[in-house]
């Protein structure tokens, strides 16, 4: 087995000081944005590992979030699949997505730069639901910039997010979903960089967002990796997650990257199809680019435009991907697949079934994707990233699976 | 045809300087309003302007405000790549007149190659280059590359880049000096405060190159309160609003100065 410092060593190697995953990473923004970013290296330096702001942090994630998140044992889909399933729950965590360990962190952070107000951006509406909630434990005004279309889709995060007292800006603009309300965020940062702080919901943006929402992640797959050793006595052969912009995923990847015996696997969002605009699998078939800060693998036109994307959940529907993924997936240290949107709602309709666990259909497509892992692999331990509760999927499911369910 | 392209752009300046005038840096993004009709809108700003920048269309304009983001998004509709563009500049800038930047986001331009771009811009009677989501920690490779045919790459600093940062943006500026009047996306109309004239002439003092004021600028009012502080204005968002009105943008630069 590993050591921890092994790995602690290792996570120190990627990004460098300018935020380089390899290749993949880098700072593009304009000039405007990069004091700002330069003030949040240097608060990323003081704080995250000092001992107050962890204290806080920690208290916080236990009393507030409810860490740790249990791993639960799926006696059903084992004996299904022909294999020993572990699902990490994250759908568990307060306002029920891994997003809220982010959040909490970000805004924490925030106030000790002194920050004035929050601004987010909302794909399915998880990181604008744990952003909103953040914001009012710490007695900050926020706003989230959310696609028009998310909006409709993900209502009842629309409503939640005003309870929470954030005030909720649709985006109209493009196809209306995450990448042109992160486009917008942006926008409104450039306005007030210096009292603002923007508070990004994956590992994705302009260096040192992709470092820092990862080690805020990271405790999901700590507490994995331990509570796998102590029920199981052993490490996982596989573990998968699912990734849009990829923070649940390099969450639970990155303490178990040491460990060669571990089997990481990404799973995208194939939606509908191999063809540019029918899915949003950036690492399946995206090529190298600098899409809103970084230069990763995007889905991109020969001329260099990026392309809407398609998935049936919009939490993964985005034509980009955190640039510590491209690199994993150049190294080959991790592997990456997409599901397909009918793959993703089969397989949560049979963990709900089988395991009364409703995944999000983000979440589902990390079981869509472990279920044909179980087919060729039989009797592997898998551990699954449960990313989130599909609860707030209710409109999108009646539509899909609903109506032709007895 | 010894000059340096970067020369050729900083010399317009300084000629619309000499004449007593502030130089007009005018702004349209390639094929909007129109396709068919932007060859045409271009010879007309590149008559009327001392500098023109030619805004390549992006996906993600997120430096941009809402009228070059609608002029991006229907230039795309209209089919503009860039290769197109360069075919377009070429038939302008071929008749002499204002040297000719392009304002582009860097993906286009990674896509189109990095390694080949700088030679078929040249070749087009292309000036230099803008690249607002490239800050000059990202800049060497495609500075490197633009040396080559010593075209330039124009640096932008704005009100919050701090002082040591903006000498050092400075330093080896080339073309111009974009200053960028602001915090926020193009083309908000804005009063033009004696803090920003102050900004002004601090970029001037730090700059070897003539620096013009751009963001948000679309009134003699304003351009005028810029005169002694700047050396040009680039006027962006309010000449694309005058093109898409079907409108000349001769008389409306004219009517700046």
């Amino acid at each position: 087995m590993t050591s921890g410092a092994g790995a602690a060593a290792s996570a120190a190697a990627v990004p460098d000081r300018r935020g380089r995953f390899g290749p993949f990473g880098g700072r593009y923004v304009p000039e405007t944005l990069v004091a700002a970013l330069d003030r949040l290296q240097a608060g990323v330096d003081r704080y995250l590992k000092n001992e107050d702001f962890q204290a806080e942090f920690k208290q916080e994630l236990a009393s507030w979030v409810g860490r740790p998140t249990a791993l639960t044992h799926a006696p059903t889909l084992s004996r299904r699949w022909g294999a020993d399933v572990w699902l990490k729950r994250e759908d568990l965590a307060h306002t029920g997505a891994h997003k809220i360990n982010n959040a909490i962190g970000q805004t924490l952070l925030a106030k000790r730069l002194g920050a004035k107000r929050i601004i987010a951006e909302t794909g399915a509406g998880q990181h604008g639901v744990a952003s909103a909630a953040a914001a009012a434990r710490l007695g900050m005004p926020c706003t989230v910039y959310m696609g028009a279309v998310d909006v409709e889709r993900q209502a009842p995060n629309v409503g939640r997010m005003k309870l929470f007292g954030a005030t909720v800006v649709p985006v109209t603009s493009g196809d209306a979903t995450l990448r042109v309300a992160i486009d917008e965020a942006l926008r409104d940062w450039v306005a007030d960089p210096e009292s603002t702080y923007y508070s990004i919901g994956s590992a994705i943006g302009p260096h040192p967002y992709p470092y820092l929402v990862r080690e805020l992640q990271a405790v999901i797959g700590r507490e994995a990796r331990a509570q796998m050793l102590e029920r199981t006595g052993a490490l996982p052969d596989a573990a998968f997650a699912c990734v849009g912009g990829g923070s649940n995923a390099i969450g639970l990847f990155h303490p178990f990257l040491e460990d060669a015996s571990v089997h990481l696997i990404g799973i995208e969002a194939g939606g509908r199809g191999a063809g540019l605009g029918d899915n949003a699998a950036s690492l399946t078939y995206g090529t190298p680019g600098v899409l809103q800060g970084s230069y990763t693998l995007i889905l991109q036109d020969e001329h260099g435009q990026v392309r809407e994307t398609h998935s049936v959940s919009a939490g993964l529907d985005y034509s980009g991907v955190g640039p510590e993924h491209a690199y994993l997936l150049r190294t080959g240290r991790v592997v990456y697949e997409a599901a397909s949107d009918a793959d993703a709602l089969d397989a949560l309709v049979e963990c709900a079934r089988c395991e009364g666990i409703l995944p999000a259909i983000e979440t589902a497509h990390a079981f869509a994707g472990a279920r044909r892992y179980a087919a060729a692999h039989p009797g592997a331990r898998i551990l699954i990233g449960c990313s989130g509760r599909g609860d707030k999927d209710l409109s999108i499911l009646q539509r899909t699976v609903l109506e032709g369910l007895a | 045809m010894s000059v340096a392209p970067h020369v050729r752009i900083s010399a317009a300046i300084t000629a619309a300087r000499d004449a007593g005038r502030i130089a007009l840096v005018g702004f349209l993004t390639a094929g909007f309003p129109s396709r068919d009709r932007f060859r045409a809108d271009l010879a007309a700003v590149a008559a009327a302007a001392d500098v023109v920048e030619v805004g390549v269309p992006f996906s993600d304009p997120m430096a941009d405000g809402t009228t070059i983001q609608r002029a991006s998004f229907g230039a795309l509709a209209n089919g503009v790549t860039l290769p197109w563009i360069l075919g377009e500049v070429a038939a302008v800038a071929a008749a002499g007149g204002a040297p000719i930047l392009l304002m582009s986001y860097l993906n286009p331009l990674l896509a189109h190659g990095l390694e080949r771009l700088p030679e078929a811009a040249a070749a087009a009677g292309v000036a230099g280059f803008i690249v607002p989501d490239l800050p000059f920690e990202e800049r060497a490779e495609l500075k490197g590359a633009l040396d080559r045919e010593g075209l330039a790459l124009v640096q932008m600093v704005t009100p919050v880049t701090p002082p040591p940062r903006l000498e050092r943006l400075c330093a080896d500026a080339r073309g111009f000096v974009y200053a960028v009047t602001m915090t926020g996306t193009t083309g908000h109309a804005a009063a033009v405060p004696d803090d920003v004239l102050a900004y002004m002439d601090r970029v001037r003092a730090a700059s070897k190159v003539p620096v013009c004021a751009g963001f948000g600028i679309r009134s003699r009012e304003q351009v005028t309160r810029f005169a002694g502080h700047v050396d040009g204005v680039v006027v962006g968002s309010a000449l694309v609003e005058t093109l898409e009105r079907g409108e000349d943008p001769r008389a409306f630069l004219a009517s700046l100065r």
